[in-house]
């Protein structure tokens, strides 16, 4: 059984015929080619896979490419300039130093920029409660935490 | 995973219509069946997604009772204005819910028709005696959860809403287990209109149940310290490599009473 799939992966529109069982990581990775969104744990734990889905962060993993039917997507594919220019949570990750081996790290810009849209005047403890579903297996959540705050700053801008 | 049909209906009818004929699942946010499908735990042979019934999702007040429909996202329900005004403890158990991604696509209807033995809707439901208001009827908190991921429900039923009598006082509080987080143990604790209190108790048992001594207790006082003196019976409570049925009952006591200081 194959099912026509239609959304909106940053900005663009995307069509494809896809079996029902495609989650949409994989689709994103695969099927788009578009392998910023890693599979970490692949069980909804690590965080890494997280995307825009609607304007909500969620894990890729763990929802059906046909659950984003019709929905408006961003991964991390799609927060830099046209000219290359980086999104300002990018660009602090990038100055703070928030990553060590970079494997989170796509997952947590996406989380960060949720949270920053929810709360723009995030303490560190928000913070911290917040990238809850982000886990970094290097540990470096002090300058990713760091790092936050300099990109919640710089998108008030 | 194993292979499945999907379907996305645009009303109520047809989905009950599309689950009679296949006999298949419906799909909420998915939050445990993609990933216990995933793990081929589950296999539905066909996946109704209720994504597309407008009419699912909401949040309001009718009369003396907050109502949310099934679709209702566990973010929405613990940013909601409505929800903070009329029962905050159910904003603040939504906001515990697994973590942010989870609670963006995660839904109450379907929280509670997986009924996972440490799941928190439950706890809220029967503590508030709630009622659950399916496209057939209206089940009673205290008929709707009968076991470990086990319900009252039919298998062409589709929860619509949850409807909460408003309480005088509520709140809910839980051990998380400190990896999974998911609540070792989880008790909410309702003063109801009419003076009576329940106690439901999430996560020590396969199903959530009733603390009936401690709401023997929190009835002659409903202070913290009732609720800490009470020693409930570790009998039938899960024992396993995350707590001993012992730890999880002196758990029972010590978080309701927690949930009353917060309750106020």
């Amino acid at each position: 059984m194959s099912i026509p799939l239609a959304l909106t992966v940053n900005g663009k529109a995307v069509k494809a015929d896809i079996d029902p069982r495609l989650l949409l990581a994989d689709f994103l990775r695969t099927t788009l080619g578009l392998t910023g969104t890693h599979i970490g744990c692949d069980t909804a734990q690590c965080g890494a896979c997280t995307i825009h889905l609607d304007g909500r962060a969620i894990k890729s993993c763990n929802v059906l490419a046909l659950q984003a039917q019709g929905a408006d997507v961003v991964t991390i594919e799609g927060l830099a300039e046209s000219d290359g220019t980086m999104h300002p949570m990018q660009a602090a990750f990038k100055e703070c130093h928030g990553l060590q081996c970079g494997f989170c790290t796509t997952g947590m810009v996406m989380s960060a920029i949720d949270l920053v849209a929810r709360h723009p005047n995030a303490d560190e403890k928000t913070i911290r409660e917040e990238l809850e579903g982000n886990l970094c297996r290097c540990t470096g959540y002090h300058n990713i935490v760091k790092a936050v705050q300099q990109g919640a700053a710089a998108m008030a801008k | 995973m194993y292979t499945f049909e999907y379907q996305l209906p645009k009303t109520l009818a047809d989905a009950a219509k599309a689950l009679a004929s296949t006999g298949g699942k419906p799909l909420a946010g998915g939050q445990s069946l993609v990933a216990a499908m995933k793990l081929r735990l589950a296999q539905p042979g066909t996946l109704v997604d209720l994504r597309g019934i407008s009419e699912l999702a909401g949040i309001r007040k009718e009369g003396d009772a907050l109502v949310i429909g099934a679709m209702t996202r566990h973010a929405d329900v613990a940013n909601s204005a409505v929800v903070k005004g009329a029962i905050p403890a159910l904003a603040v158990l939504a906001d515990g819910i697994g973590d942010r991604q989870v609670r963006n696509m995660g839904t109450l209807g379907g929280s509670i028709a997986n009924n996972d033995p440490a799941a928190d809707w439950p706890a809220a439901v029967v503590a508030c005696n709630a009622t659950v208001q399916t496209n057939k009827r209206k089940i009673a908190a205290g008929d709707f959860f009968k076991g470990m991921y086990e319900t009252a429900l039919g298998a062409d039923e589709i929860i619509t809403a949850v409807s909460f009598p408003i309480p005088k006082k509520a709140a809910y509080a839980k051990f998380p287990n400190p990896a999974s987080r998911f609540a070792l143990v989880g008790v909410f604790v309702a003063q109801l209109a009419d003076g009576s209190v329940r106690a439901a108790v999430t996560g020590a048992a396969p199903a959530v149940f009733r603390a009936a001594p401690i709401e023997t207790a929190l009835a002659k006082s409903f202070t913290p310290d009732a609720a800490k003196a009470v020693k409930v019976d570790a009998k039938g409570l899960n024992n396993d490599l995350h707590g001993s049925a012992a730890y999880r009952a002196h758990l029972v006591s010590v978080m309701a009473g927690r949930a009353v200081a917060a309750a106020g």
